[in-house]
């Protein structure tokens, strides 16, 4: 999927963020074209979720130096709401429990504030009803979900399919999963993998964070970097990932320090 | 992000004008001559004057309440005007005799008055300061024998049901607030719903404080009759000034045998400004009798303004298998205190009472919810359930919850649940990604946190409510 003149959706250029203080993106580099799909590896605390969350405009990170262009765009000077109409989504580790909203509302206004934000009119309830519908189908979800309030009383896998729906029907440019992963057993693994696969086309791209390789046995990445100390320090194939898991991230380590000699 | 639910909350308040218009206002102070003169003025029977003086010396003896979880500088009660009525002519005959100015003060507040303009089957009593200015569609109601009018005029046209009842569920000693009220009440809402009767509209009261230095004592009694049913509703505002006014009103409501009430209220008095000076303290007694066997009265409240709010809509569940019910949302912001809740009182036997509480505070306000359940002795099979939940929004807010329960019949059931949350920054942060931007984020959780007490609501005061709650809240999020 790989073409050298596809369109550039992500470029991140030297980017270095700090929370509470504390330094944790230390001069990342990063690009992403249409159709192509990043994991980002690497081992706890090598900022990684940072990364995702400064790109989601979370208000906890202050950008300190560099550069994030999302299709032409500055995406840090965007506020996090026009980030998303605009086409960043973030698949969260942790969805958000909203008690009192339910799913089907919450869909709606967000699906709806995209719509508003690219000049077309606002789905009505009905309309937009049939339109979810379809969209349930692309993680094998019971539509009773729709009318629970948002992530309340979900399983791990529950909420993780839930938002795997709310990127079916946001059509996202550049989807960041935050380690969609985790807490998933093997048949959920499937059934969200086998959604983002039906997600992918030539025009958006993605981006996968994770811990381990057996994610990328379903979504087949393009490159995998990884990250360490708040920078991309390697970056490869697919076959990466298989060579981590061999060697775990010491070896990528010692790789990096022979390279410094 | 803290920014931002600081200017949710932020919201001018919009009802703050005030109307120029000649006032007859007494002199201020508080003293027998005083309620002779209230009493002369709205040429009251000899009972009537009889009541207020009763309750003035028994006023005399008794000290104002500090239980409460408000903290307030001592009242001047002798600083107060007890009565202030806009000058014109004769109680008026028809709405196009009533001065414009007024009927334009209740347009711009939303509850035009005048015949072509009116709000669909939704009768009005429009009350100013110390009268009550215009009564719409009473003559259609009295075709159904509703009487609908001011309590003026009832205490002058119906005066043995006047005696009958008032004071009846609220005695003028119950507390020092009721007492005040008894001794100078002004006006209010009087209806009476006859035996087996539906009342055919909604019945509502608007109060509207514009003087500066009066206060407000209005006194609501609503009888309904053997089998009747009536929704009545309430709404207040006042413009803002930097002094606090005190508002102490009495509402008691008498229901008979399979009588039912749905009393609802949606309170915005002027809160003060940011910095918590001015507004209306709200120090309010309001108590229904279920009289009969198989009564019902259903209590739902709004309330997001004045400064400090004092009040317990309460039901005595006399008749066997009555119900009582208290649905209510309080809203406090800046420096607002809220104490407020319900007492349900079970007396007779299959009694049931339900109570939902929802506690909204932001800013550095103070809510608290306070309630009682109790079941006497002779309450057999009574049954109780409550819920109380709080929600916070920002860290210098408070939530209090004090129930109290007293059972004294074993085979009782008393139900009790509380919650409290609180808006964060991650709930916040998931809807912006999403594309919700901060402020739709918090009325959507506000109204999801509220379902339960808006579904109570009659439809336009429902989407009335949610609207307000929005505006009260714009800024406080961030």
């Amino acid at each position: 999927m790989i073409c050298d003149n596809s369109e550039i959706i992500l470029s991140v250029q030297d980017l270095t963020a700090e929370v509470d203080g504390t330094q944790i993106l230390k001069g990342l580099n990063l690009e992403v074209k249409a159709g192509e799909i990043h994991a980002i590896m690497g081992p706890n605390g090598s900022g990684k979720s940072t990364f995702s969350k400064v790109l989601a405009g979370h208000p906890d990170y202050t950008v300190t130096g560099g550069t994030v262009t999302f299709l032409g765009q500055n995406l840090l000077e965007m506020e996090p709401e026009d980030r998303a109409r605009s086409g960043v989504f973030l698949a969260f580790q942790y969805p958000i429990e909203i008690p009192g909203v339910s799913n089907l509302d919450f869909l709606r206004v967000s699906y709806n504030s995209k719509r508003k934000h690219q000049g077309l009119d606002e789905l009505d309830a009905f309309d937009f009803d049939e339109l979810v519908q379809q969209k349930l189908d692309v993680v094998k979800m019971d539509p009773a979900f729709l009318s629970r309030s948002v992530n309340e009383g979900f399983s791990g896998g529950e909420k993780k399919r839930n938002e795997i729906l709310q990127m079916a029907l946001l059509e996202p440019k550049l989807s960041i999963l935050d380690e969609t992963d985790s807490g998933l057993d093997i048949d959920a693994l499937k059934i969200v993998s086998n959604g983002v696969n039906q997600l992918t086309t030539p025009e958006n791209a993605i981006i996968l964070i994770t811990h381990y390789q057996r994610l990328l046995n379903y979504i087949e990445p393009d490159y995998v970097h990884v990250m360490e100390g708040g920078r991309i320090v390697t970056t490869g194939g697919k076959e990466l990932a298989l060579e981590l898991e061999e060697r775990g991230y010491d070896w990528v380590r010692e790789e990096e320090a022979v390279g410094a000699k | 992000m803290s920014a931002i639910v600081q200017n949710l909350v932020n919201q001018p308040y919009k009802y703050g004008f005030v109307t120029n218009i000649e006032s007859d206002t007494i002199p201020r102070g508080l003293n027998e001559d005083i309620i002779r003169l209230i009493s002369a003025k709205k040429e009251e029977p000899e009972f009537m004057l009889e009541f207020r003086l009763r309750s003035y010396r028994q006023w005399l003896k008794m000290t104002e309440p500090t239980w409460q979880n408000a903290s307030y500088p001592p009242i001047d009660y002798q600083d107060i005007i007890y009565y202030s009525a806009p000058k014109q002519k004769e109680k008026k005959k028809s709405l196009e005799e009533v001065d414009p100015e007024l009927l334009e003060t209740f347009e711009k507040l939303g509850i035009p008055l005048s015949e072509q303009k009116r709000l669909t089957n939704v009768a009005v009593d429009a009350i100013f300061d110390s009268v009550s200015v215009a009564t719409t569609f009473k003559e259609k109601l009295a075709e159904k024998g509703v009487i609908f009018c001011s309590i003026s005029e009832a205490i002058r046209e119906y005066p043995e049901l006047v005696q009958k009842y008032l004071g009846s569920v609220v005695p003028p000693a119950d507390n020092y607030f009721a007492a005040l009220n008894s001794a100078v009440f002004s006006d209010g809402s009087f209806v009476y719903i006859p035996k087996g009767v539906r009342c055919p509209m909604e019945l509502s009261t608007y109060f509207r404080i514009n003087n500066g230095e009066t206060g407000q004592f209005e006194r609501t009694l609503i009888i309904a009759d053997e089998g009747s049913y009536v929704s009545y509703l309430e709404g207040c505002t006042a413009p803002m000034y930097d002094t606090n006014q005190l508002h102490a009103a009495v509402v008691e409501l008498v229901a008979l045998d399979n009588a039912e009430i749905k009393y609802s209220t949606v309170q915005n008095w002027y809160a003060g400004d940011a910095n918590g000076k001015g507004g209306i303290y709200n120090f309010v007694t309001k108590r229904g009798l279920c009289q009969g066997v198989n009564s019902k009265i259903s209590w739902t409240q709004v309330e997001t303004g004045s400064a400090i709010t004092w009040k317990y809509p309460s039901c005595v569940l006399v008749g066997d298998h009555s119900v009582g019910e208290f649905y209510s949302v309080a809203l406090t912001n800046h420096y607002q205190q809220a104490d407020t809740g319900t007492k349900m009182i079970h007396i007779g036997k299959n009694t049931r009472s339900t109570i939902i509480s929802k506690g909204i505070s932001a800013g550095r306000s103070k809510n608290s919810y306070r309630g009682l359940v109790k079941i006497g002795p002779k309450a057999t099979g009574a049954r109780n359930y409550s819920q109380c939940d709080s929600m916070l929004i920002g860290d210098n807010a408070q939530a209090n919850t004090f129930p109290y329960i007293q059972v004294q019949n074993n085979t009782g059931k008393v139900e009790h649940e509380a919650s409290t949350s609180k808006i964060g920054e991650d709930q916040l942060f998931y809807f912006t990604q999403r594309g919700i931007s901060a402020e739709d984020a918090v009325s959507m959780m506000i109204s999801g946190f509220c379902k339960d007490v808006f579904n109570q609501l009659p439809m336009e005061f429902a989407v009335e409510a949610d609207r307000l709650l929005s505006l009260k809240l714009e800024g406080s999020v961030g």
